[in-house]
């Protein structure tokens, strides 16, 4: 009888890189802080962060284009530059560029046999993703009268044309318009259905939470958070939304929130759970007429704001 | 080794995509020109004037097309990030490296095929028939390919490590000191000590391109001796192969920023 036993697709081991720069007196820049991160097969993973965090970094890292500083990674168990691990994953870079002399199908084509894809299935395969990705129609022009989006399409073409089990995606929405946004959710979910592990990095938080099973958040190289959405946001605190009657905004409440605004006869302000009490006496003290107090659902972004810039959050 | 072929028919197409064998209209102008301007002054020298003119272009032409072509073999790659979606695949950078090597190569096989067609055609205007003494000319210009190869993998090496600019810079230099590499030869047998030792060994590091320059031989009618095609055969494959090996084992370490 067989035994699986259960294995990351993708595992990191203090996987750490730090840049030289400066020309004359070479100074380092550490943009990858120890990284220690497993994706389980079959994931949809966001690998989040500000600019700069180190999210490209990681993922050349993992693409064996760069050699880490200490540390290493697995990918399905094997070291990164296995030639039998490059045979199942896929690689979108980002602000992708390719062979401008080629057509699309001729680019597809070539990067179908470096991939090993067989001679019989290699026209079919091309054809296939083509159509999936939007570009049947132009599949026989040349790449350098593609626009950015479409660029963006054949990167994503050729990072899922030889049927990977791992795909790596660096900012895949990145350049689309929001039809092309949603293509792109579309595709990774339906790869998640193949059973597809997906690991992508974005700044687009509604994505993440849209798509992700688990995310991790990088910022200035360090790893600040990892899990299931609801379980990072959760950790964030909560807001609550009061809206009360007459067109006034007490002094009071002004001092607890510092998003507060009329509308029309009624007016509206957000603030934090701990300070509900103290906004109703606001109210009260005034003679307004409290509406509503509904709870604000923490979202990704608010875990952003609060989590990667203290000191802006304190500031206030 | 299918890969290898891949990216180097990639870089075939590459070249002829970018008209680089374009080329071919302007020595095919020089080489109808040549022949109608000496077919004029006539007398014997007419042979001769042709082959030299002719060889020297078709050498001048290649060279330009390996340095410049060479020298951005991986540099272009690696700036454009187009190597990114390729060695994420399961390509090994030494293949990549061969097979880029080897693309080139064939542009110029190619390119010196069509020019060789055309210093025949000079040839059988002027002459009205072929000779024996031509296939010597079949002798000069496979020297010229693997000059040709030489300068490639040059440019190669240069490229992985150095700037565009700078490498063309280094291989074109090794160029015309290679060209001299007999009379550099000379000097250093004439110094002594430890000086003497460094300047043999330089005179030995820079190619060779003297000895396979036979080009004023083959325009005289002279015949090129047997050995010589084996010797210069095997010099250049191996210093070729010693040039490339470098330039994989250099890129094999590179971070690709
Ligand atoms: N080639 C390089 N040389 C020196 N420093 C670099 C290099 N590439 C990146 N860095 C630095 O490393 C840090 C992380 O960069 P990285 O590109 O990984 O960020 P990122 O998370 O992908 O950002 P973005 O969202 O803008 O794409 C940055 O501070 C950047 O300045
Ligand atoms: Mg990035």
């Amino acid at each position: 009888m067989p035994t699986f036993v259960a294995m990351p697709a993708i595992e990191t081991f203090g996987l750490e890189k730090t840049y030289t720069v400066g020309f004359w007196r070479k100074r380092p820049r550490c943009a990858l802080r120890p990284l220690n991160l497993a994706v389980e097969e079959g994931e949809v993973f966001g690998y989040l962060g500000p600019n700069g965090a180190g999210k490209t970094t990681t993922l050349k890292l993992l693409m064996g284009l760069m050699f880490p500083t200490a540390g290493s990674a697995k990918i399905l168990g094997r070291e990164v530059n296995d030639p039998q691990v490059k045979a199942q994953i896929g690689f979108l870079p980002e602000q992708p560029y390719f062979y401008d002399y080629l057509t699309a199908r001729e680019l597809l084509e070539y990067y179908a046999q470096l991939s090993g894809v067989e001679a019989r299935a290699r026209s079919r395969r091309v054809a296939a993703v083509l159509e999936r990705v939007g570009l049947r129609d132009v599949a026989g022009v040349q790449l350098r009268k593609f626009s950015k989006g479409m660029l963006q399409r054949v990167g994503i073409a050729q990072a899922i044309l030889h049927d990977p089990k791992v795909v790596f995606l660096d900012e895949p929405m990145s350049g689309l318009d929001p039809i092309g946004r949603r293509e792109v959710r579309d595709l990774i979910e339906s790869l998640k259905q193949e059973g597809k592990t997906v690991f992508f990095s974005t700044h687009i938080l509604s994505d993440a939470e849209a798509l992700c099973d688990r995310v991790a958040v990088l910022h200035q190289g360090e790893l600040r958070g990892i899990g299931v959405i609801a379980d990072l946001t959760s950790s964030v605190r909560g807001k609550v939304e009061v809206i009360w009657q007459g067109g006034v905004i007490p002094p009071a409440m002004h001092a607890l929130s510092a998003e507060c605004h009329l509308i029309g006869a009624m007016a509206r302000a957000v603030v934090g759970e701990n300070q509900l009490d103290a906004a109703v006496d606001a109210l009260r003290r005034a003679n307004l007429k409290l509406v509503s107090v509904t709870p604000v659902r923490a979202s990704l972004e608010d875990y952003f704001v609060e989590k990667l810039s203290p000191a802006e959050v304190a500031a206030r | 080794m299918t890969r290898v072929t891949s990216i180097a028919s990639n870089t075939f197409r590459e070249a002829v995509r970018d008209r680089v064998l374009y080329n071919l209209i302007a020595f095919a102008l020089l080489m109808v020109a040549a022949s109608l301007l000496v077919g004029q002054i006539s007398m014997n020298i007419e042979r001769n004037v042709v082959i030299n003119l002719g060889l020297t272009a078709v050498s001048l032409f290649g060279l330009v097309i390996a340095i410049f072509i060479g020298i951005g073999l991986v540099s272009k790659e690696i700036e454009k990030k187009t190597l990114y979606t390729i060695l994420s695949r399961p390509v090994r950078r030494w293949e990549f490296i061969l097979g880029k090597f080897g693309g080139l190569v064939a542009t110029l096989v190619v390119n010196t095929v069509f020019m060789a067609v055309g210093i025949f055609a000079a040839v059988f205007y002027l002459a009205h028939h072929f000779q024996r003494a031509d296939a010597y000319l079949l002798v000069a210009l496979y020297f010229i390919i693997l000059q040709f190869v030489m300068i490639t993998a040059l440019a190669l090496l240069f490229s992985s490590f150095s700037s565009p600019l700078l490498s063309a810079v280094f291989a074109f230099a090794l160029f015309v000191i290679g060209t001299f590499a007999q009379d550099l030869r000379g000097f250093a047998s004439l110094t002594h000590g430890v000086i003497g030792w460094i300047a043999i060994a330089a005179a030995y590091v820079v190619p060779n391109f003297a000895a396979l320059n036979v080009i004023s031989s083959v325009a005289h009618d002279q015949p090129v001796a047997a050995s010589l095609v084996l010797y210069n055969t095997l010099y250049a494959l191996l210093y070729s192969a010693a040039a490339v090996a470098g330039a994989m084992l250099i890129f094999e370490r590179r971070n690709l920023k």
